[in-house]
């Protein structure tokens, strides 16, 4: 287990590397010049040539794209991500601005739709090819199916036109006023959570289906055990690997939904942050929310990996 | 002398009796599978639609009439018009073109490479395989949709491009999976014989290896179609898919809509609601072809 546990711990060091350099290369392939974008102007010809030489000197980047993979990679060691070209400030600081929204948004939506999830995708294969399966299936495919900005967009319509609601600007934390941050947030973690819970009652729902056919569940009938005991007792546990690994590879789609959502429902998250750091090529920001969020999926993806011998003590590590 | 047999074919299908005519089949998969049905239904009409849309409809999807700005669905304009005053159903008639392009074209290419890829990390082994699974592990990790939407700012917006940014992030996914099912088949007993008896690694590839990996990679690539689809109206969404004016869904739901959408809702709706049926089509008709394949999931 230390061994195994070392080994992978190992492995994030060249996943992160590769992470940091492609997103680095990527940024600088990008076409499009900060130094021009912050002096306000597409076209070069507007721009005093002087003036952009100037710019580019102060952001840095000027030097040698080498030189500056090297200053991105040396901060990295030392979690110093530089500061954003657009405001100047410590990319840290914009990141701890924006954090608390993305986060409490990401850990309710999944939070909320794990616990709908499990025991509708239990209720549908306990019941398959009944009309409980089949609505089951039908709301879940739609959660698939229906865009989560277009759910951001209907719920805004019918707030805005029926009780004449508008999406509040600043965002109040949870320790500040929990009422007001649940009335911003029960929507945007709706409209998350609705493709989440969908993905993950699908995948209960067929595990628990092949559970039900192994040997040791006919013997528990055969038992006589009731029917939840052996639904919630014995199949759910056996089940529950494939779905856990799931929420882990669904993070990547939290990302995604993070993103699309904070758009639509204009909230100041990372999500929202990213994109406009893109648009703006705002490197150091992009570069080191990509950093982070690749992290995230790392740190989570493993974490996974080490709570199925808790839920199957037959795996061990090697 | 000229002598016709109008009759011997049927009777000939008929000898070899428990055979279900085409249309019997096409009953027996409505009776047993009626959402796989409904499904294939949506899929079919969607595909009818991106074809005729030209004949379909008496409207330009690109030319708009300004007095006709924000008019109401009506007898005329049957889902109303969009704030150039272009006809909205036949902008989503001509959008089913371009979202099944970069379904298809996206999941497809996206799919295949991975499939390749997983092949080949299984089937080589050692170096090619570690150094293909660390480029798979950061591939994975890179967050998705940003990954999609630097790709589609390099490339710029076009439609061709967006397939690019959506199919790349497919690949390390679906070589994940198609490794793991090439390794098992390796593992095989029947495979070592096959080897034993002198089977090129060709041989073993292309005949025992890729049959076997066909059914996840057909499993993925339906699951992909829907996936794809949902991507370009993200992607276009933001504003990083196509560009104006090409009828995407996606597009169609962007800036202008949601800010229209007071005066206008159904600009807001009706796209909305093309995307979700036509996902929801693709999903459904999906999860049957898996239920069909995989035969652990077989009811009996």
């Amino acid at each position: 287990m230390r061994i195994y546990l070392a080994k992978r711990i190992l492995l994030i060091v060249p996943t992160m590397l590769g992470v940091a350099s492609l997103v680095f290369v990527i940024m600088r392939v990008i076409p499009g010049d900060v130094a021009l974008l912050i002096l306000g102007g597409d076209q070069a010809g507007n721009i005093d040539r002087e003036q952009l030489t100037a710019m580019h000197r102060q952001l840095g980047l000027d030097q040698p794209w080498l030189v500056q993979y090297g200053t991105w990679l040396w901060g990295l060691l030392r979690f110093d991500f530089g500061n954003s070209l657009w405001t100047g400030q410590p990319v840290v600081q914009e990141l701890l601005i924006r954090l608390p929204l993305s986060l409490e948004l990401a850990f309710l939506a999944t939070g909320v739709s794990v616990l709908i999830a499990i025991p509708l995708g239990m209720l549908a294969a306990a019941r398959q090819d009944t009309w409980v399966d089949y609505v089951v299936r039908v709301v879940s495919i739609g959660g698939l199916a229906i865009p989560s900005f277009w759910v951001g967009i209907l719920v805004i319509l019918l707030l805005v036109i029926y009780f004449g609601w508008g999406p509040p600007l600043e965002f109040t934390p949870p320790w500040v006023d929990p009422w007001a941050n649940f009335q911003q947030m029960v929507w945007p973690v709706i409209t998350v959570g609705y493709r989440y819970a969908a993905v993950t009652t699908r995948m209960t729902r067929s595990t628990v289906l092949e559970v039900l056919r192994e040997d040791y569940i006919r013997t528990a009938w055969a038992k006589g055990l009731a029917e939840r005991v052996i639904v919630i007792r014995h199949a759910l546990k056996n089940a529950m690997l494939p779905v856990i690994t799931l929420i882990g590879t669904e993070f990547a789609f939290l990302i995604g939904g993070l993103v699309v959502t904070e758009t639509v429902f204009t909230l100041n998250g990372v999500g929202r942050f990213v994109v406009d750091a893109v648009a703006h090529r705002d490197y150091p920001v992009v570069q080191a929310l990509v950093f982070v969020i690749a992290l995230g999926f790392v740190i989570v993806n493993l974490l996974i990996d080490l709570t199925y011998a808790w839920f199957d003590p037959r795996i061990r590590y090697r | 002398m000229s002598v016709q047999y109008p009759l011997v074919h049927v009777t000939a299908s008929e000898s070899l009796a428990p055979r279900l005519t085409f249309g019997e089949q096409v009953v027996k998969f409505i009776r047993t599978k009626p959402l796989g049905a409904a499904g294939a239904l949506v899929v079919l009409g969607m595909l009818f639609v991106a074809v005729f849309a030209a004949a379909l409809t008496r409207y330009d999807p690109y030319q708009g009439d300004y007095s006709l700005q924000f008019a109401r669905p009506s007898a005329e304009h049957w889902l109303g018009t969009d704030e150039f005053g272009r006809d909205l159903l036949t902008r989503i008639m001509y959008g089913a073109r371009i979202a099944l392009f970069v379904g298809f074209t996206a999941s497809f290419s996206g799919c295949t490479l991975g499939a390749l890829l997983g092949v080949l990390s299984a089937y080589w082994g050692g170096k090619v395989d570690l150094l293909l699974e660390r480029l798979m592990d950061i591939l994975l990790a890179f967050p998705q949709l940003i990954l999609a939407l630097a790709i589609a700012s390099i490339l710029g917006p076009a439609v061709q491009n967006v397939v690019v940014a959506i199919a790349i992030p497919v690949i390390p996914r679906v070589a994940r999976v198609v490794r793991a099912t090439a390794l098992s088949v390796k593992e095989h007993q029947y495979v070592e014989a096959v080897q034993a008896l002198g089977a090129s690694r060709r041989r073993v590839v292309l005949r025992h290896i890729i049959p076997n990996i066909m059914a996840p990679y057909l499993i993925m690539l339906t699951a992909q179609l829907g996936a794809a689809i949902l991507a370009e109206a993200a992607l276009s969404y933001l504003g990083l898919g196509t560009a104006e004016p090409t009828p995407s869904w996606g597009l169609m739901l962007s800036g202008s809509a949601s800010s229209y959408a007071e005066k206008a809702p159904w600009i807001a709706l009706f796209p909305g609601i093309a995307i979700s049926l036509g996902v929801f089509g693709f999903n459904l008709f999906g999860d049957s072809l898996r239920d069909a394949l995989d035969p652990k999931l077989r009811r009996g």
